[in-house]
């Protein structure tokens, strides 16, 4: 059950995608969440599930993947969308009357719109770690927040800290699941009973847990300093982000699909 | 002696249909009789572990079955916690689990998920700390104040304590000076005598293996690659060391005084069975 968390899951692969120069992807990706909302009308959300949809195609990750992401925000997405059914009001005569709930046009057109805006969101960022290892995602960020150590931020650090936590996630996981299993091999029953009776059942696996974490975060920082890390002056990297030809066609293209989702909003009346 | 455990066509796939889907098991089949002590073995990513917890339920068969005392364990996905009870799992570096406040408390774990009465539980646990070595004064501290080689004793007691028909022990001696490697496996070989329940041993350990097990099962890369009595499978060492795996030190200076064109049998696998054979060539001198 735990292993089925695909949040921040990455699978290797060697498509244009993968490959792509790591800043170009985040940015296009805040991009897209931003049209998202800019365009409000059918053709521009159209264009894109239509985008998501292609990139999936195009880095060969399996379209299954999106149900799998999508699974725990289920609840999330019905909520809004019976929400915005039932309490968005429109100008025109309500289309169902239910006592003192109506349910307008507009109230329908909200809830698909958001519920599409949802599943993008969710497909597209989801996109970028499947195709994006953690360590070049923050190296990504780093650089890209790079100006602001100007201001004294501590760039390096924060990536540093990224780093490992995106790296203790599966780690984790891992050792959640582990100790799960030795606690259910003695008969702790963790999902069953009352709310009560389930906290106090995960307290047997909440101890190691803890105690197992702040040992990984002492062996590590033991492990850093054996290497002299000191943080980030003057260290350089292995591998230096660069743009290829290839990465700067498909940033202009996805720019190009990206402006037709605005202009979308012209077309539609 | 009749047949406990059976293991039928067995297959485990791990992210079924995810791009990183991997066969841990392929069609694994075996079965073992009440009261024996297995030992399996092979070498790093085998599917072992995989293999162990299946035993009790913890992972679910993408294909085939198991049968445990004669009953299929996946008949009812409901009744699955009474195989818990009946089948005890002693992980990987098991110190790891431990959470109660003092030792106590945490051998007492199992037993009280097992529903038993206090004056039982209480009986079981001091057995368990007792064939564990651990103790009466032990037993109030803390298990954070133990050292590694305690709180491998205590999670195992917390285990036996339950005093399970199967026991599984996924290399419970790993990490272990060679000391404390010895008294641990005679703790479980001597539970296993006298509560005379079936016993299963993973371990990477040839030595412990010839030492402890009735049989052995030789896992590669999902599939069983060989399951016979011990002797017999020692006897086939070219192969086990072909699978990444290795004989008893013992076992291979037998097999170099034979390629020297020495008459002795190709089984031997503990000391004193070579001592023996040793001394039984020289009278034939």
């Amino acid at each position: 059950m735990l292993r089925d968390i695909t949040i921040g899951q990455h699978f290797p692969g060697d498509s244009a995608l993968h490959n792509m120069d790591p800043r170009a992807k985040l940015v296009l990706t805040l991009v897209y969440i931003i049209m998202l909302f800019v365009a409000s009308n059918p053709i521009g959300l159209g264009i894109s599930i239509v985008l998501v949809f292609g990139l999936y195609l195009l880095a060969k990750i399996p379209l299954r993947l999106i149900g799998k992401s999508l699974k725990p925000i289920i609840p999330i997405i019905l909520f809004t969308a019976v929400l915005n059914v039932f309490f968005v009001t429109g100008e025109s005569e309500p289309l169902v009357s239910l006592g003192f709930l109506h349910i307008y046009r507009e109230g329908i057109d909200y809830a698909v719109l958001i519920v599409v805006r949802i599943i993008c969101i969710i497909a597209g960022t989801s996109l970028l770690t499947y195709t994006t290892s953690p360590i070049v995602l923050t190296a990504a960020i780093e650089q890209l927040l790079r100006p602001l150590s100007k201001l004294k931020f501590p760039v390096h650090e924060l990536a540093m800290m990224m780093t490992i936590a995106l790296r203790f996630i599966p780690l984790l996981i891992e050792e959640t699941d582990k100790i799960m299993n030795a606690q259910k091999a003695r008969g702790a029953q963790l999902d069953s009973g009352t709310l009560m009776q389930r906290v106090k059942a995960l307290i047997p696996v909440l101890i190691p847990l803890f105690i197992s974490a702040f040992r990984r975060a002492d062996e590590l920082a033991m492990a850093m300093e054996c290497r002299c890390y000191h943080g980030g002056e003057g260290r350089t990297r292995l591998k230096e982000l660069r743009m290829s030809g290839k990465d700067v066609w498909l940033t202009v293209a996805a720019v190009v699909v990206f402006v037709a989702m605005g202009m979308s909003n012209f077309l539609w009346k | 002696m009749s047949e406990f455990v059976r293991v039928e066509h067995l297959s485990y796939i791990y992210g079924q249909g995810m791009p990183d889907e991997t066969i841990a098991l392929d069609d694994v089949s075996f079965s073992i009789e009440e009261g024996q002590f297995v030992g399996i073995m092979g070498a790093t990513g085998c599917g072992k572990s995989t293999l162990i917890t299946h035993f009790n339920g913890l992972n679910r068969p993408t294909k085939g079955h198991i049968y445990i005392g004669g009953e299929d364990l996946w008949a009812d996905p409901g009744d699955i916690r009474r195989f818990r009870f009946l089948v005890g799992l002693v992980f990987q570096y098991p110190e790891y689990q431990l959470f109660e406040e003092t030792v106590y408390k945490d051998i007492a774990y199992g037993p009280r998920n097992m529903g038993l009465s206090e004056a039982e539980i209480d009986q079981r646990v001091r057995r368990a700390a007792e064939f564990c070595g651990l103790s009466d004064a032990s037993l109030q501290k803390s298990p954070f104040e133990l050292s590694g080689g305690q709180k491998r004793r205590v999670a195992i007691a917390g285990v036996l304590a339950m005093e399970p028909k199967l026991l599984v022990l996924d290399e419970p001696a790993a990490g272990l000076d060679p000391e404390g490697r010895d008294t641990i496996l005679g703790q479980i070989k001597a539970w296993h005598k006298e509560t005379g329940s079936t016993t299963i041993l993973v371990s990477h350990s040839m030595e412990d293996i010839a030492k402890y097990a009735d049989r052995v099962l030789v896992l590669n890369s999902g599939k069983v690659a060989m399951y016979d009595e011990t002797a017999k499978v020692f006897a086939r060492a070219p192969e086990l060391l072909e699978l990444g795996l290795s004989v008893p030190e013992v076992t291979k200076v037998f097999l170099q005084l034979r390629q020297w064109g020495l008459d002795i049998p190709v089984d031997v696998y503990t000391v004193p069975y070579a001592v023996k054979t040793i001394l039984a060539a020289k009278e034939g001198m």
